[in-house]
């Protein structure tokens, strides 16, 4: 069944590959294709951002940014700066670390792109799809945070010591409610792997989480704020806090090394950004189901569903772009907060309100356990097979590989047991 | 070889090893120019804060004893070089008092006129790189573009845009030229409803008041007793303004002008029915209160250029014929202090009957609004030390002159 489990994506180019070479060199092949493209996703999307971020703040502050630059609205500026950075000469302190000042902007910047590798862009375009793929992101988003260290530490700067142990206080505290507020999503989908997760919402953007229940509404402002908090962006960006600790962690840093953080930060803003969308905002489904009336999905043709998955890639860029731009708008209204404050604000507000939120979602799963609003369509969903209710001590594998065929439906058998039926995605006809 | 720990030769025995030095400035982004702030601090937190200062130290006083008065005009400029205009007035008033010097009443409508809108300026510029110390940039062009109407406004009058030599001493260089009245009133009507906006982005916003409200707390003896003037002294509610308590020689500018000195009194600022309300977490001596200050005198001095501008146009007389260039100055001494946007401005000069003064100085605001630094700051953290620092709002060149 071409493209239809995420999972076999991966394996069907490499079997395309060994048919005409060595089946080894056909995965090496696949995987160095899959990293060239995240790789594109990772700059070319750093210098998009980078350019978003000097006209949307340029607008804001009643600038106009850069016009001159490529031509119309300096769309190259990026690049030009870029260009700046690698011919600038890379500068180290007399009594900095040499291998770990050298080695933290690889660390950060490899953690922030390795968050790309589990993101799904569309409907099973992933390039490592990971059954626990939103675990995965959580992880090695928190890996950037050793390069931050890393370089403060490193860099033998007494600010750059300041901005790095701010980080570390500052992300060690908000990956606490941010991992509660990822797990409302997973509790109400019953996976961790981000491809099923937006599945799940598919259809019009009622079935978004975001619209599932008044806990996940809240929750996801948690997430977003401490998103924020844990990419350091503003008001959270006490770690590179210009106006205290000078440029903090990467105060000693010039040129290609900087710009590796620089690209880390905006990458990293992405990747979390795309999480909250599929998350929250339904992934790559977008608000109405057109691709669904167009008939533009796998169960047409290869072809059909390329270009569904295409829209559905658009929808999801779009969204995640937004995001990235309200990190933006955000960053130059607001003032800094203090460390203090910031620490107060995590433990004081977005873990109670996660751990409020994720009980209450969890409430609401056992009460309403088809979803409130467009119940019916909800009600599709959660079929209980008999397999489940027999065997419900069976592991969330048994219900896997168990994917969507294009059978005949059986409109929304109303599950016996409200509560086992949440985790289980339709298993129609097999 | 046996080593005795409490030998105090053991550097190690009284090396405090939680504590670290850091050198905050001269090349610091939030100090303000080339201040130069040693923090001893552990951790986050500041334990003693030192100022050192003159990396802007150009003898600007020692020129002025080479220099004749109308010749050491440009040099005052410099000082303060964000209120040239006030610095100007204050040199030529001292000059004026000396040579006992009477000006049209023109004349000191126009320097009302000039004086506050140098004050609406230098307060912009306060306001912003305030919200730029605490993090926010965008209140900092806002605060530009509306300055640089200012300036624009100045360059009609004088041809320049920072140093102005305008103000002179017997008068200005220059009467203002046909219409400019006019766009400085519409200015000032298009600058109204922006303080609202500056007052959403700042003053209201959650996060500034929680960076500013009940950080660095000044009392009011403490503000005496450090001679600061100003918004930082009135910050602290002391109930002085040299417009209404200073010498007859400014004051007189001031006469029959309806103004009130911009202080908290009975929990009240005059007017502030108008104004965002004082936040319950702000204690008046704070930052909050002194950037607070600093708005209202902004809208304060918008009253105050528009009842110039009505008595200007009403005055008789010119705009004041400047002093020959090298004039005579009388022997004797003087001392005259104005209120300049950042506090009292003073100038003192003793002459020996030529026509160079025999010794000049200055009295700056901002070095003694700066010695209460190590107070403020003592056991805050590291990012309330911008936030102390730029509610103080100094000016180096003015410091070191």
């Amino acid at each position: 069944m071409p493209g239809l489990g995420s999972l076999r994506n991966n394996t069907l180019v490499a079997e395309f590959f060994s048919q005409y070479m060595w089946s080894w060199a056909a995965y090496l092949l696949t995987g160095l294709i899959h990293c060239a493209l995240l790789i594109q996703v990772g700059a070319v999307g750093a210098l998009f951002f980078i350019w978003a971020e000097r006209k949307v703040s340029g607008r804001i502050q009643d600038r106009l940014g850069p016009t001159r630059v490529g031509g119309m609205f300096g769309w190259l500026q990026s690049l030009a700066d870029g260009i700046k950075l690698i011919t600038k000469e890379d500068l180290m302190p007399d009594g900095a670390d040499g291998l770990l000042f050298r080695i933290a902007p690889y660390i950060s910047f490899c953690a922030s792109f390795a968050a790309l590798m589990a993101l799904p862009f569309s409907d099973g375009w992933v390039a490592i799809p990971i059954n626990t793929g939103v675990f995965f992101i959580l992880a090695v988003l928190g890996l950037e945070v050793f390069g931050v260290i890393l370089g403060g530490y490193a860099s033998a700067s007494k600010w750059s010591l300041f901005g790095a142990m701010r980080e570390a206080a500052q992300v060690v505290s908000y990956e606490v409610p941010l991992g509660m507020c990822v797990v409302v999503p997973v509790l109400i989908t019953g996976t961790m792997d981000l491809v099923q997760i937006g599945t799940f919402q598919e259809g019009w953007f009622t079935n978004w989480l975001i619209l599932h229940d008044p806990f996940t509404f809240i929750i996801f402002w948690v997430y977003f704020t401490c998103a924020l908090a844990s990419v350091n962006r503003a008001p959270f960006d006490l770690a590179e806090a210009e106006s205290e600790l000078v440029a903090g962690f990467h105060t000693e840093y010039s040129g290609i090394r900087w710009s590796y953080f620089f690209m880390a930060e905006y990458g990293s803003m992405f990747a979390v950004s795309g999480l909250a969308t599929i998350l929250f905002f339904g992934g790559w489904n977008g608000p109405v189901p057109i691709t669904g009336w167009l008939g533009l999905t796998h169960e047409t043709g290869p072809i059909a569903g390329y270009i569904g998955n295409f829209l559905g890639l658009v929808n999801f860029v779009g969204k995640t772009s937004l995001f990235v731009i309200v990190m933006i708008w955000v960053r130059w209204t607001l003032p800094r907060l203090r460390i203090d404050q910031v620490m107060k604000m995590c433990l004081k507000f977005c873990v109670p309100i996660a751990a409020v939120m994720f009980l209450g979602a969890t409430f609401w799963q056992r009460q309403f356990p088809g979803g409130v609003l467009l119940k019916t369509s909800y009600g599709d969903r959660y079929v209980v097979t008999e397999a489940d209710t027999a065997a419900p001590a069976k592991s969330k594998d048994s219900a896997k590989p168990a994917a969507k065929t294009a059978g005949e439906a059986s409109p929304g058998q109303p599950s016996a047991d409200k509560t086992a039926s949440v985790s289980h995605r339709v298993t129609k006809g097999s | 070889m046996a080593t005795d720990l409490g030998d105090p030769r053991i550097i190690e025995f009284d090396v405090r090893t939680d504590e670290m030095l850091v050198n905050m400035g001269p090349q610091h982004p939030s100090t303000h120019g080339v201040l130069r702030l040693v923090l001893r601090t552990d951790g986050e937190i500041v334990s003693e804060v030192t100022p050192h200062i003159g990396y802007l130290h150009r003898c600007a006083e020692k020129i002025g004893e080479n220099l004749t008065p109308r010749q050491y005009i440009p040099y005052t400029d410099r000082m303060d070089y964000l209120a040239g205009m006030n610095m100007n007035l204050g040199w030529a008033l001292t000059v004026e008092k000396l040579l006992k010097l009477e000006l049209p009443e023109k004349a000191k409508h126009l320097r009302v006129i000039i004086a506050e809108m140098g004050r609406i300026a230098s307060h912009l510029v306060g306001m912003g790189a305030y919200g730029l110390d605490l993090g926010s940039f965008s209140p900092f062009l806002y605060a530009f573009r509306e300055r640089e109407k200012i300036l624009d406004l100045f360059e009609k009058a004088c041809g320049a845009r920072l140093t102005y030599s305008y103000l002179t001493v017997g008068g200005a260089t220059h009467d203002l030229p046909p219409g400019w009245l006019q766009e400085c009133e519409d200015f000032l009507t298009q600058l109204l409803p922006i303080i609202e906006e500056y007052h959403a982005l700042l003053t209201t916003n959650a996060i500034f008041v929680r960076r500013t409200a009940a950080i660095g707390i000044m009392s009011a003896e403490q503000a005496i007793g450090y001679g600061t003037s100003g918004p930082v002294l009135r910050g602290s509610g002391v109930d002085w303004d040299l417009r209404r308590d200073g010498e007859e020689r400014y004051t007189e500018l001031y006469d029959g002008y309806a103004f009130e000195v911009i202080v908290q009194k009975n929990g009240h600022y005059p007017n502030d029915h108008k104004y965002p309300a004082v936040p319950g977490v702000a204690v008046l001596g704070d930052c909050w209160h002194r950037f607070y200050v600093r708005m209202l005198e902004v809208m304060q001095s918008i009253d105050i250029v528009r009842q110039a501008i009505d008595r200007y146009s009403r005055a008789s007389g010119t705009h004041g014929i400047p002093v020959k260039l090298n004039e005579k100055l009388p022997k004797g001494e003087v001392y005259l202090e104005t209120e300049a946007p950042r506090g009292q401005m003073g100038f003192y000069l003793v002459s020996d009957g030529t026509s160079i003064p025999w010794r000049v100085r200055a009295r700056s605001s901002c070095f003694s609004n700066l010695c209460v630094t190590h107070e403020l700051c003592r056991g805050c953290l590291i990012a309330d030390v911008p936030a102390i620092v730029g509610s103080l709002d100094i000016v180096m060149g003015e410091i070191d002159r």
